[in-house]
């Protein structure tokens, strides 16, 4: 009983924001959205005894994915409001007629393959706490989470050569020198 | 009345085709990527309850791996951004549509 009034405050919530994501003209006000699906979807994984997904949740989308995401809104300007006016007639209703249709799709083939018969094949106490999941992790998804290292690092070495790229293409040098240089 | 999976797959079904009218519907590269984010975390849902109903821990691991692949798709997008905001001083992506740069 407490589980169900939890799921769906939460599944109120989690739409909510995502609606408020959709609808909201200032970049923030549709971060804040995604924020409070964001932690909804945390509470989904306690429901769902994954507390180290749950854990990982909090800290990394809404905390640091949803800090770099206002950082980023606050750098190029948060007082430009969106000009929601469309240039291909018809697109909203097409999109809004497409979404119905994804979610009725999904819904469909999902209720009829495996949602309603799949029987537990696997351990019925199974928990995801730290010590389940890490052994997983490191027992048989070793490599897959050794790639994700180098995914990582290849993401990171990327962004600084980005940062690198300004109005006068990819400048290398540090902007003092470069300075100097040209003048 | 016990929430049973199907509600979560029932929740996250919508929410990935609400993630995926943003994409379609909004001009704003950010808000764009946000629906995307928004769209790997509807699939993380069904992951978790997948791993619940099935009593299998690799759900839980498959959900990690796309929070690693999201974080990573992250911070490439938003450097992109920046990049393109320097050169061009617009997020709207109907104002880059040019090729060229």
């Amino acid at each position: 009983m407490v589980e169900t009034v939890v799921f769906v405050v939460f599944a109120i919530a989690a739409v909510v924001g995502a609606v408020a994501m959709l609808a909201a003209r200032n970049p923030v006000f549709s971060a804040m959205g995604l924020l409070l699906t964001m932690f909804s979807m945390a509470v989904f994984y306690l429901l769902l005894d994954a507390q180290f997904v749950a854990a990982v949740q909090v800290i990394i989308y809404a905390g640091a994915v949803m800090t770099l995401f206002l950082f980023v809104i606050m750098l190029i300007g948060v007082d430009r409001r969106e000009d929601l006016g469309e240039q291909i007639p018809f697109q909203r209703p097409v999109t809004f007629v497409l979404a119905a249709g994804l979610f009725a799709v999904i819904v469909a083939a999902g209720s009829s393959a495996w949602v309603t018969g799949s029987a537990a094949f696997g351990d019925p106490n199974m928990n995801g706490t730290i010590e389940s999941v890490g052994r997983e992790l490191f027992g048989g998804w070793m490599i897959p989470f050794l790639a994700t290292v180098f995914l990582l690092t290849i993401a990171a070495v990327g962004t600084v050569a980005l940062a690198q790229f300004g109005p006068g293409g990819l400048r290398l040098a540090p902007r003092g020198e470069d300075e100097e240089s040209e003048a | 009345m016990t929430v049973t999976v199907a509600w979560y797959m029932t929740l996250a079904a919508g929410l990935f085709s609400m993630g995926a009218a943003g994409v379609l519907l909004r001009r704003n590269a950010l808000v764009m990527f946000m629906s995307v984010e928004l769209m790997l975390n509807s699939v993380n849902l069904t992951f978790v309850a997948a791993a619940r109903e099935l009593g299998l821990v690799e759900g839980q691991v498959a959900a990690l791996f796309v929070m690693v692949v999201a974080a990573a798709e992250v911070t490439i997008g938003l450097a992109i951004l920046v990049a393109v905001f320097r050169r061009r001083a617009t997020a709207n992506v109907d104002e880059l549509s040019a090729l060229k740069g």
